[in-house]
């Protein structure tokens, strides 16, 4: 049931108000930022779901490192790539908990992408969540395997060079072919529609992962407004534009619907 | 009495975990400590154990990390390269204070090295080893027995301090075959309202981090730390003395240096030179006290390593240049024949 | 009588501006502040009485600032 007010003497419904499963610091990322959207997505979804004793999040090095300050559940803090291999070691000793992480592109797409593939083909019976930005946000915008060809960042000044830099690295096509994995999604919070279908992303990677049918990868195509070097609402823009095209939104994999 | 078997070291070692109230291990193969994640990867899903062989060892010490962040007993084990390879996870788990035992099967090195036992991974084990100022508490078995004694008083250590544990043994202890007694063990005993389990209602989030991003924090996180090995310095020591009472050039060895070491002291009492052992069990925090206790009575020092000298650096420290020291050791997996450790002991004189 | 309304925890409010253009263009009721707040951020307000309190803005807002109310039916 939800909240109901009264405003000169007429009856309200709240129709949205802040998460309580956020803290109440303030977050800490740049205006406009899809981390925060994420990361007040799925503490709505926790708290709807009444899962917040039966949940263990796992945060990564770079941009979301601190959601532990944000997300009121218990949390760990896991070196650089190695979230899934920490939130294995959780789901292991604690098979009926929910247990997710929260990496980025640098975090999960390179340094980590051995604990990524190896936790998603051993099916680990855990929600990842991918926060593609396609730059290094945390140390200063630099190229990541994700960033688009020709596109400039602080260590590709020229834009990247796929000769030498290798070509952007899709993740999610990647582990949608690991029989671990049973659930594969590419999402994004650019628009109210996009920011529903993100919810409904997160539950259903939820729901995969209490009745422990193995790994949930759920992809943000995200945005950085400061790597990019753009106004939040350019980099939008920017996003729609470039971004979606070369990572394409919609479910990549679900044994649900084989 | 307890049961009695003949076993290796590394399954003794591994058996005695799981008697020990083992909850999860990770691990990664190598040589020559194998046998460790074989014995669990029998047993332990038997007993409905949490077991995963990982990716890597890199890997491995992050599940252990996760695992023992949520307060269970939780095991890793490898050989030097290995070892070399979860440095960082042992340093984000002694900031963040995660109890759990770590098992180095030394083999010589540098590099990929040998396969053969070795005692070259001292300092990595006893002054950190990975970034920043941090310590492990380390055991140094000498015989399977002491293999299998070693997990539950590791774990003990590791939860009474929310601290790692290293246990150092080395690629001899692990192969060879001994009589082993198998004891009752004590049940965990603490309470560990740090853990990761799941948030109640009513108290606030458990966090396991080592990021305190503003330095006046982290500096406090770190003196609390510093604080914590002073107090470990304090309480915790643990030496075997073999004929040292009237010694006079003593033997400072662990592990499977220390049996050759004893062969060594009973030729020199043979020839009637009095040689004594001190057998550091706990090599962090170092023995310095039982060092300084017998430096008044002796002409010298030798630290005997199967490595180019590095306990040595512990041993001058705690003699202060009050007695002379010298190292003497092989390396690259060659084991010191306790005839030239007698000469070594002759020229202290 | 309102349609719907809402309100704007102004200070935690980083002034991105992605709530103006989630704002369906008819209703067009958003607007960002002259004045900044503590941070130094303009942020944004409800100028126009035509909220449906449809909740866009609200989805929209990385660092949830905005409670919508919606007029009981």
């Amino acid at each position: 049931m939800s909240k109901v007010i009264e405003r000169d003497g007429v009856q309200y419904e709240v129709i949205w108000e802040k998460p309580k499963g956020l803290k109440e610091k303030q977050m800490h990322y740049c205006p406009g930022c899809a981390h925060s959207t994420l990361e007040k997505l799925i503490m709505e979804v926790i708290g709807e779901k009444g899962l917040t004793e039966n949940t263990i999040g796992v945060s990564p090095v770079g941009c979301s490192v601190f959601a532990y300050d944000y997300m009121d559940i218990d949390m760990q803090q896991a070196a650089h790539g190695r979230a899934a291999a920490v939130a294995t070691g959780i789901s292991r000793v604690f098979p009926d908990k929910l247990v997710f992480t929260i990496q980025g592109d640098g975090d999960l797409a390179a340094i980590g992408t051995a604990e990524t593939i190896h936790a998603c083909n051993r099916g680990e019976n855990i929600v990842i969540f991918f926060v593609n930005n396609a730059i290094y946000g945390m140390t200063g915008g630099q190229m990541a395997p994700t960033t688009l060809e020709g596109q400039i960042t602080s260590s590709s000044p020229h834009g990247r060079d796929v000769k030498l830099a290798g070509h952007p690295i899709k993740i999610s096509e990647l582990v949608a072919q690991l029989p671990g994995t049973c659930f594969v999604t590419r999402v994004a919070v650019n628009t109210p529609q996009n920011v529903k279908k993100t919810k409904a992303a997160i539950e259903k990677a939820f729901n995969n992962a209490l009745d422990k049918k193995g790994t949930s990868l759920v992809e943000l195509v995200g945005n950085c407004p400061s790597g990019w070097k753009m106004t939040p609402v350019n980099s939008y823009i920017w996003w729609e534009k470039n971004m979606i095209p070369m990572y394409p939104l919609g479910v990549i994999k679900d044994v649900d619907n084989n | 009495m307890g049961e009695i078997h003949l076993m290796k070291g590394n399954e003794a070692l591994a058996e005695a975990s799981i008697r020990a109230g083992l909850d999860a291990y990770f691990g990664y193969p190598i040589t020559p400590q194998s046998e460790i994640l074989e014995y669990f990867s029998r047993e332990l899903p038997k007993k409905g154990i949490a077991f995963v062989q990982a990716e890597s060892e890199v890997a491995s010490i992050n599940m252990v990390y996760g695992a023992a962040g949520c307060g269970k007993r939780v095991m890793t084990s490898t050989s030097s390269p290995g070892f070399s390879l979860m440095m960082e996870g042992v340093s984000y788990i002694a900031c963040a204070e995660l109890p759990c035992v770590l098992v180095n099967v030394q083999r010589g090195g540098p590099g990929l090295g040998t396969i053969q036992p070795s005692q070259g991974d001292y300092f990595q084990a006893v002054k950190g080893g990975g970034h920043g100022d941090y310590h492990m508490i380390v055991l140094a078995p000498n015989s399977v027995q002491e293999m299998a004694d070693m997990p539950s008083i590791g774990f003990e250590l590791a939860e009474k301090y929310r601290i790692p544990v290293l246990i150092l043994a080395d690629g001899a202890l692990g192969q060879m075959m001994e009589k082993v007694e198998f004891k009752e063990y004590p049940k965990k005993n603490i309470e560990q309202n740090w853990a990761t389990v799941g948030k109640p209602e009513k108290r606030d989030a458990n966090v396991i981090t080592s990021l305190f991003i503003e330095s006046e924090v982290m500096e406090q996180v770190n003196i609390k730390l510093q604080k914590k090995y002073e107090q470990i310095t304090e309480e915790v020591e643990d030496c075997e003395l073999y004929h040292a009472d009237d010694a006079e050039v003593f033997i400072v060895a662990y592990g499977i240096s220390s049996r050759l070491a004893k062969k060594a002291v009973d030729l020199s009492r043979e020839k009637g030179v009095r040689a004594g052992l001190i057998r550091p069990k706990i090599l962090w925090p170092f023995p310095t006290k039982v060092i300084q206790k017998y430096a008044t009575q002796a002409k010298g020092f030798i630290s005997l390593e199967m490595s180019a000298g590095q306990m040595i650096e512990d041993v001058k420290l705690s003699l202060d240049g009050s007695v002379k020291s010298k190292h003497y050791g092989r390396m690259g997996g060659m084991i010191p024949a306790p005839e030239d450790i007698l000469k070594e002991i002759e020229s202290m004189l | 009588m309102l349609k719907g309304f809402i309100e704007v925890d102004i200070e935690r409010c980083k002034g991105c501006e992605l709530c103006i253009g989630a704002c369906p263009p008819k209703i067009a009721c958003l607007s960002m502040s002259k004045q900044t707040n503590k941070k130094g951020y303009h942020f944004m307000e409800q100028t126009q009485n035509s909220c449906i309190g449809c909740g866009n803005c609200a989805l929209m807002c990385p660092d949830s600032v905005i409670t919508v109310y919606r007029l009981k039916k």
